[in-house]
């Protein structure tokens, strides 16, 4: 052992180099966002968005020195006090929070606002990671699965109450980390299989696909009809994707809301009505596409300037990259957070502790969704959920949890090598 | 196998950002639909209309400028009206009609202007303001239409519109955009380049709720917009406006030209129209119901009706005759009323007594000593000579052709040479005797009113006339400029005119007594135009003062009688107004006498 080693040696300085371009940038971008030409502005002003992000940016790397500062045992150790902690406060957010744009899920101290789900995210992450690091967990068996997804079921649960259904929609990325750790294929299968049908449905008359599946299984039986088995699965998946189809009507009348609903018919045909249910998307999609191969300039985008996108600073924040940098920027953009969450994933892969693997997981999981989702929704793939791009959207609750999320586990990667293998 | 599965979970990572990247490809690179609604979105080009020129009289009086109306425009994102039905109420629209009009507004643009409800007028914008402001997204925006202070010279005016699709296919300057306004007859239309100014455009950054936020560009792709230019027109409005009451109730035309310059004075239709019917919202259903009116209102009379001249020809003849030398002053003819009909008690007149008595039979003696002058052997051979040589004369007084005055839609008359009997009788199968009825001007003959007065203006300069025009100068805000019209001589030695008038000098003091004004003397013609089912129109041409003429003039009643009637009082009445700039009150009566009979009746 070379414990004499500082830590500044040990640090993975790959993703750090990521993390610091990324905030570097999404600070110039915010600026970019609330910059206005005829009057006189200073980036580091307090009354714009870029000086008071400044302030969060400040308070991240407190955070980054205190987690550095602490010992690596610590968040394995206190990992289900911090997400008992957390679950307090997201039932404490329900009772006593602060309702805010429809979602109940804020603490107002004064002048700052804090929001539990987005730390909820890092504290599953931790008792995951502990759980299955800890416990011999079999994913392959029906009891291991129900009580190792109680862990990411109970927050998600409580996140939806408070409203706020894109927060909770981020807690499916842990199907990744129980995918690495042995969940059987067939849970992912048939959850993508489902996810499809859903689609289709939305795309094609829902009589045509009940006989499109009662065609096709009809096929499968006449060609394979040799085992009774066979006949038998064939006719219950049938049945089941019929149910499935036939519940859409209801899913989307009955479960979701009115704005959700559409959210869903904006992504499946966003011109039906432009200036309705459809302008997030289409304003976000002429933004990006009014910047062309390479973009309007820094501070010259005229789209996310004069307001025509919605939510710019926050959820829809990759306009004004799209607009001021073109095609050029959104490469660079992307490039930038593939090396994170690859890097991510080459680190875990390199932990010696499967508490330090099992969490990295979480942490590139938990990435790769904010990314894809609200990439995805800005450029009409994804129905819109309110959920921020990590490092570019304005405000310090997310900042601070991403930084967290991604520092921890620059903490443990630099901590490997001393780790006992059980 | 799990182990496998961290790969699989890193290329799913890189498979959705290269979805991304290309997706992104597609709408930043590759479709160009996006900065076009790009643009769409942030710049709002606001149209800058120029005042359009105003249109004065030959006393720089106004007869037509430009008043404020104000379209009410509409923004549908911002509207918020809780109480349609006073708001329907303030607007004076149905409910249904406001659903439609938002309708429609959403159509276009959900986030930029739109026009909701056209051209309040000043007085109606001022009742309906202060409430305006409690309903927001709805903005009044200022623009101008025509406005006339006096309601006359509608046809001669002519009228402004939006321009027709038709037109705005045709423009090839591409100076027209939709919605524009455009003349569409009478000086609007003839002179549309110089009143239509220049339009301005600015070009504005708007944010998403159409606040400006300064200009595209610097404003460099601005224009202003520039005013049109005025027009200095030829009309007299106090002579105008007294003929136009004269010629209150009566069908038919006037026109009075100054003959020394072809300047128009009075240029009369009637029935006409308040010209203020055709300007503003209203427009498409007065036009309707204008277009629909039995008598015609739009029909521009004084340069597209055509008339058969009648005993006016007989002076046409008289001239024609003594330059051809086929007579002299002295020369007497036989009344003989065995071919041709004629009126009043005289036996032999010579040139002088035969226009005091307007005889036939001297004037178809006369014609026929043009048409067959023996130039060339056979007698339908030498009448196509003689024809043709007519014709010249007609042509050069302004028969048969357009005179060519500045305003649109004027028509030719008919003067018939060889070549329409040709076709009507084969060639040489007609001489003199197919058409002796054109030496008292009937037959196929056609003139229309300003033909007329043209031909009075020619007799009142002994021999030439310049081009009648309505237009005389054009305004601009450095200078002004007057405007060249050309100069027609008849060819006819000015001795011959002398001849000609003095006898119309007698008229007024013999046939046409009604028209007499003290101090003036007026030499005129009467001219009956002979209508087989209905009553004669009355018609009368004159010029005054028969020495140093100032006026030439052109009068048609129709269905009102004999021309030494009427007409004829008519013209003195505005001969007298002209020149001594009111109606002696002794001649009150000429008036009654113009004003009482109902010839609408007659029709």
């Amino acid at each position: 052992m070379r414990r004499q080693d500082g830590i500044w040696n040990r640090l993975d300085w790959v993703l750090i180099a990521v993390f610091f371009i990324l905030v570097i940038l999404g600070w110039l971008n915010i600026y970019a966002v609330v910059y206005d030409a005829e009057q006189e502005q200073n980036i580091f002003s307090f009354d714009l968005n870029s000086g008071k992000q400044l302030i969060w940016i400040a308070g991240s790397l407190v955070i980054i020195i205190a987690i550095m500062i602490l010992d690596y045992k610590f968040f394995d150790s206190f990992a289900y006090y911090i997400y008992a902690i957390v679950l307090v406060l997201l039932v404490l957010v329900l009772i006593v929070g602060t309702e805010i744009a429809g979602n109940q899920s804020w603490f107002v101290f004064g002048p700052v606002r804090l929001q539990p789900s987005e730390f909820a995210k890092f504290a599953t992450a931790l008792a995951v990671a502990k759980y299955f690091s800890s416990n011999n967990v079999r994913l392959d068996q029906f009891k291991g699965q129900i009580k190792s997804s109680l862990f990411v079921l109970v927050p998600m649960g409580l996140i939806i109450m408070q409203g706020d259904a894109g927060t909770a929609l981020v807690f499916i990325s842990f199907i990744l980390v129980y995918y690495r750790e042995g969940l059987p294929s067939f849970y992912v299968i048939t959850g993508l299989s489902a996810a499809i049908i859903f689609i289709l449905t939305l795309l094609v008359d829902q009589m045509y696909l009940t006989i499109g599946v009662i065609v096709l299984a009809t096929i499968i039986i006449v060609i394979n009809n040799k085992r009774l088995k066979n006949i038998g699965i064939t006719i219950l998946v049938a049945v089941l994707v019929i149910g499935v189809i036939q519940s859409v009507d209801y899913v989307i009348s009955d479960v979701l809301k009115p704005h959700q609903q559409n959210r869903l018919k904006a992504l499946v045909n966003p011109d039906a009505d432009p200036l309705g249910y459809g302008w997030n998307v289409t304003q976000s999609k002429i933004a990006i596409g009014s910047g062309g191969t390479f973009g309007k300039g820094f501070l010259e985008g005229t789209q996310t300037k004069f307001d025509f996108v919605p939510e710019q600073s926050t959820d829809f924040i990759f306009c004004t990259i799209g607009e001021e940098h073109g095609w050029a920027g959104s490469f660079v953009l992307i490039i930038l957070f593939l090396v994170l969450m690859v890097r991510i994933i080459v680190v875990a892969e390199r932990q010696k502790s499967n508490f330090a693997r099992i969490y990295g997981y979480a942490v590139a999981g938990i990435f790769f969704f904010h990314f894809g989702i609200n990439i995805g929704m800005t450029i009409g793939l994804f129905p819109v959920a309110g959920i921020p791009l990590p490092f570019f959207s304005y405000g310090g609750s997310s900042l601070w949890s991403f930084t967290i999320l991604l520092f921890v586990l620059i903490k443990l990667d630099a901590h490997r090598m001393q780790v006992l293998t059980r | 196998m799990i182990e496998n599965r961290k790969y699989i979970i890193q290329i799913l990572i890189i498979v959705v950002g290269i979805v991304f990247l290309v997706k992104l490809f597609s709408i930043q690179v590759l479709d160009s639909r996006y900065k076009l609604a790009a643009e769409n979105n942030v710049i709002n080009k606001v149209v800058q209309y120029p005042y359009r020129g105003l249109i004065l009289d030959r006393n720089n009086k106004i007869i037509v400028h430009n008043t404020p109306v104000y379209d009410i425009m509409v923004v549908p994102k911002e509207v918020e009206v809780q109480d349609t039905t006073a708001f329907c109420n303030l607007l004076d629209i149905t409910e249904e009609e406001f659903q439609s009009k938002i309708q429609k507004a959403k159509e276009y643009s959900y986030i930029k202007q739109s026009l909701f409800y056209p051209q309040l007028s000043n007085e109606e914008f001022a009742k309906i303001q202060t409430r305006l402001v409690e309903y927001q997204g709805f903005y009044p925006v200022a623009r101008t239409v025509r406005k006339y202070p006096e309601p006359i010279l509608a046809n001669g005016l002519g009228y402004i519109g939006e321009v027709s699709k038709r037109k705005l296919e045709r423009d090839t300057t591409n100076y027209y955009k939709q919605g524009d306004f455009i003349g569409i007859s009478g000086i609007e239309a003839a002179y549309e380049e110089e009143l239509r100014g220049k339009r301005g455009v600015k070009y504005k950054l708007v944010n998403v709720r159409g606040i400006e936020k300064g200009s595209f560009n610097d404003g460099k792709f601005d224009t202003l917009s520039v005013p049109g230019n005025n027009l200095v027109s030829t009309i007299d409005l106090e002579l105008q406006k007294y003929a136009e009451y004269l010629m209150d109730d009566k069908v038919g035309s006037i026109v009075a030209i100054e003959p020394s310059t072809g300047e128009i004075l009075a240029f009369v239709n009637s029935p006409s129209y308040d010209p203020n019917l055709l300007a503003g919202r209203n427009y498409s259903k007065n036009f309707g119901e204008l277009n629909k009116d039995t008598l015609k209102p739009l029909f521009n009379r004084p340069i597209m009706a055509q008339y058969r001249p009648g005993s006016v020809f007989k002076l046409v003849q008289s001239l024609i005759a003594l330059q051809e030398g086929v007579i002299v002053p002295s020369t007497r003819i036989v009344c003989n009323r065995g071919i041709i009909n004629c009126h009043g008690s005289h036996t032999k007149e010579d040139l002088h007594g035969a226009i005091k008595y307007s005889c036939n039979p001297y004037f178809y003696q006369t014609f026929k000593r043009i048409i067959q002058q023996d130039k060339v052997e056979g007698m339908n051979k030498d009448a196509r000579v003689g024809l043709t040589t007519w014709n010249n004369y007609l042509s050069d007084f302004g028969f048969g052709r357009k005179l060519g005055i500045d305003i649109p839609n004027e028509n030719t008359g008919l003067v018939p040479g060889p070549t329409y009997y040709d076709y009507y009788y084969q060639k040489d199968h007609w001489n003199f005797y197919t058409i002796y009825s054109l030496s008292i001007g009937e037959g196929e003959l056609l003139t229309t009113p300003l033909q007329v007065a043209n031909f009075a203006s020619i007799l009142a300069n002994r021999g030439f006339y310049i081009r009648p025009h309505m237009v005389k100068g054009i305004d601009t805000p450095d200078s002004y400029y007057k405007l060249e019209y050309d100069r027609q001589d008849t060819g006819i030695d000015s001795v011959h005119f002398t001849t000609v008038v003095d006898a119309m000098g007698e008229i007024v003091d013999g046939t046409a007594r009604v028209a007499r004004v003290k101090d003036i003397q007026i030499a005129g013609k009467t001219g009956t135009v002979q209508n087989k089912n209905s009553f004669d129109h009355s018609a009368f041409m004159a010029f005054a003062p028969k020495d140093n003429p100032q006026i030439a003039i052109s009068v048609y009643v129709e269905n009102a009688g004999w021309g030494g009637g009427v007409a004829a009082a008519i013209t003195g009445l505005l001969i007298e107004k002209y020149i001594k700039g009111e109606v002696a009150s002794n001649r009150a009566w000429v008036e009654n006498y113009v004003m009482t009979k109902a010839y609408l009746n007659n029709l």
